[in-house]
């Protein structure tokens, strides 16, 4: 049976068309071939559709026709109510009275941002907080170090009898050291001591001592890592005539102290020195040399006696090729220096207070 | 005018005989007489009078399909009911243009109506636009003999001499290949 004498067959029964027993016969095909089933159902349903398709469309023109008779305009009229002056004002100027509100108010605010009002109370009250906190930790830090101090006088009268003692700082935070080549050069045994006092074992990781650069490392089993380095190191030359800082162990005592940048050539016109001028003493060999931005330019280097106030620092990219060139088995990981630099824009005490913990005082033995 | 209107308020049961005895008389009493309270709802509710007359004639189609299939109970004024669906479906509509400021500004009192009784009527509405769009598709002869055949119940003898078929076989196999290309192009849809 084609498609066409099936769908025939279908309405034929559908409409009652058909006698009695050819009915029966129709109906046992549908009770056996599901196929032929759907295909009642669905046409069933189909040409219902259509048939109510047909009807609505003939009640929506009924409908249509009856509207058009109805005077639409004069009942609206009757019926809209119209609301108070200001209502209705609202109501069709809202946007507008809306954007001219917000141009104001973007314009107050831009006004309070431009004049300095807005930025400064905030950043004073950031400040203000942030000095608070480091107040707070230097309290804490103080504490320690009394409560350290009371240790290390234990240990000093019996094990801490070391010779000479300079400065190194962090290069990473899993305890690489940076210090003077003539600061550990034939020493027995070195040792680094934090800002806390606490003591770690260390060992001579790496020498240049053409340039002066020895890199240390911590083996004591008590260190835990330090956290993320706060200053970067500059691979470029400082610029002459800048205010630049340094921090160490002058005497076995912290101290930070100030200077300038008075030469890019060191003495005789060596490229491997800036001339400092800075009040350092000889155990501040071995410490870092900040710029005023917190950048790390060199190692401050005290090995010679000069003219007052006048010294010489290696400069920052003898340091960075040195770390390149220890050797990579003598490293657990390939040493990543810190392109972070947290120090910018605070004042010297509170770089100062960031830094001291990275920087150690360097005992040999 | 209004006074007029009220005037020829039908009564509830007039209106649903007539819908059942396809009185032309009583769907215009009908239309005329709850029109002006529907248009009243919508144009102070952010509509026009153009979207009156679609939430209204939807409405009167929902009563009239209810009262045609004899489901419909009136278990309140007639008035009501109309308000509430005309309501109901203004608000459906005034979420889904992005007008609905959350209140609605009422004039009757009103029923509340089931999702399902909006949801049904519009579940047959997209069928119908199904339809429609197919027998726009489906173009002439074909749509002319499907309209004529099954919504008008001619003869397929009244269609062989309009179309000027010279022997009913081959109008009825014109029929059956317009029936199938028909429910292909409305099944075809989405």
């Amino acid at each position: 049976m084609s498609d066409n004498q099936l769908l025939e067959t279908i309405e034929r029964y559908l409409n009652g068309e058909m006698k009695a027993d050819e009915r029966k016969k129709f109906e046992l095909l549908r009770k056996e071939d599901a196929g032929v089933d759907s295909k009642v159902v669905e046409h069933k349903l189909f040409v219902s559709l259509l048939k109510q398709y047909g009807e609505r469309v003939e009640l929506e023109s009924r409908l249509n026709a009856i509207h058009d008779e109805i005077d639409v305009h004069t009942l609206k009229e009757d019926l809209m109510i119209h609301p108070m002056w200001v209502v209705q004002f609202w109501r069709q100027h809202h946007s507008k009275i809306s954007v001219a509100a917000s141009i104001g108010i973007i314009a107050f605010l831009s006004a309070m941002w431009f004049s300095g009002k807005l930025n400064n109370n905030t950043n004073s009250e950031i400040v203000g907080l942030k000095n608070k906190v480091n107040r707070l930790e230097g309290s804490i830090n103080i504490q320690s170090r009394s409560i350290n101090a009371i240790k290390s006088e234990k240990n000093k009268t019996t094990t801490d009898k070391y010779t000479t003692s300079a400065t190194g700082f962090a290069i990473t935070s899993d305890g690489l050291i940076a210090t003077n080549y003539h600061v550990v050069e034939g020493a027995d045994a070195v040792s680094v001591q934090n800002a806390d006092g606490t003591t770690y074992k260390a060992e001579v990781l790496y020498t240049e001592p053409q340039h002066d650069i020895a890199i240390l490392k911590i083996t004591d089993k008590t260190f835990t890592k330090l956290g993320a380095l706060p200053y970067t190191f500059k691979r470029a030359d400082g610029t002459m005539a800048e205010q630049i800082s340094t921090y160490g162990y002058p005497g076995g005592y912290a101290a930070y102290l100030p200077g300038s940048l008075s030469s890019l050539y060191g003495e005789n016109g060596d490229t491997l020195h800036y001339k400092i001028t800075m009040p350092i003493n000889f155990g501040n060999s071995g410490g870092p040399l900040w710029d005023s931005k917190g950048n790390i330019i060199g190692i401050t280097d005290s090995k010679e006696a000069h003219s007052e106030g006048e010294h010489f620092a290696i400069k920052a990219k003898y340091l960075m090729d040195a770390v390149k060139n220890i050797p990579a088995d003598s490293l657990e990981d390939k040493v990543v220096l810190n392109k972070k630099n947290t120090l910018a824009g605070l004042s010297e005490p509170q770089k100062t207070a960031k830094t001291k913990n990275f920087v150690f005082m360097v005992k040999v033995y | 005018m209004s006074k007029q209107l009220k005037d020829s308020t039908p009564t509830d049961s007039e209106v649903i005989l007539g819908i059942l005895n396809n009185s032309e008389a009583a769907l215009k009493k009908l239309y005329t007489a709850y029109f002006p309270m529907v248009l009243q709802l919508i144009i102070n509710n952010n509509g026009n009078a153009d979207d009156a007359k679609d939430i209204y004639q939807e409405a009167i189609i929902v009563l009239y399909n209810k009262v045609k299939a004899g489901d419909f109970e009136l278990s309140s004024k007639l008035k009501t009911y109309i308000y509430s669906i005309c309501r109901r479906l203004w608000l459906k509509r005034l979420t889904q243009i992005n007008r609905y400021g959350g209140d609605i500004r009422d004039f009757q009192e009103f029923l509340p109506i089931e999702e399902e009784e909006v949801e049904q009527h519009n579940d047959r509405n997209i069928q119908f636009t199904k339809m429609e769009s197919a027998l726009k598709l489906l173009g002439e002869p074909c749509k002319t003999i499907m309209e004529d055949f099954y919504i008008h119940d001619r003869s397929m003898q009244d269609i062989c001499e309009r179309f000027g078929y010279t022997n009913a076989d081959n109008a009825k196999t014109q029929k059956y290949k317009c029936l199938q290309r028909l429910k292909k192009l409305f099944f075809q849809q989405k």
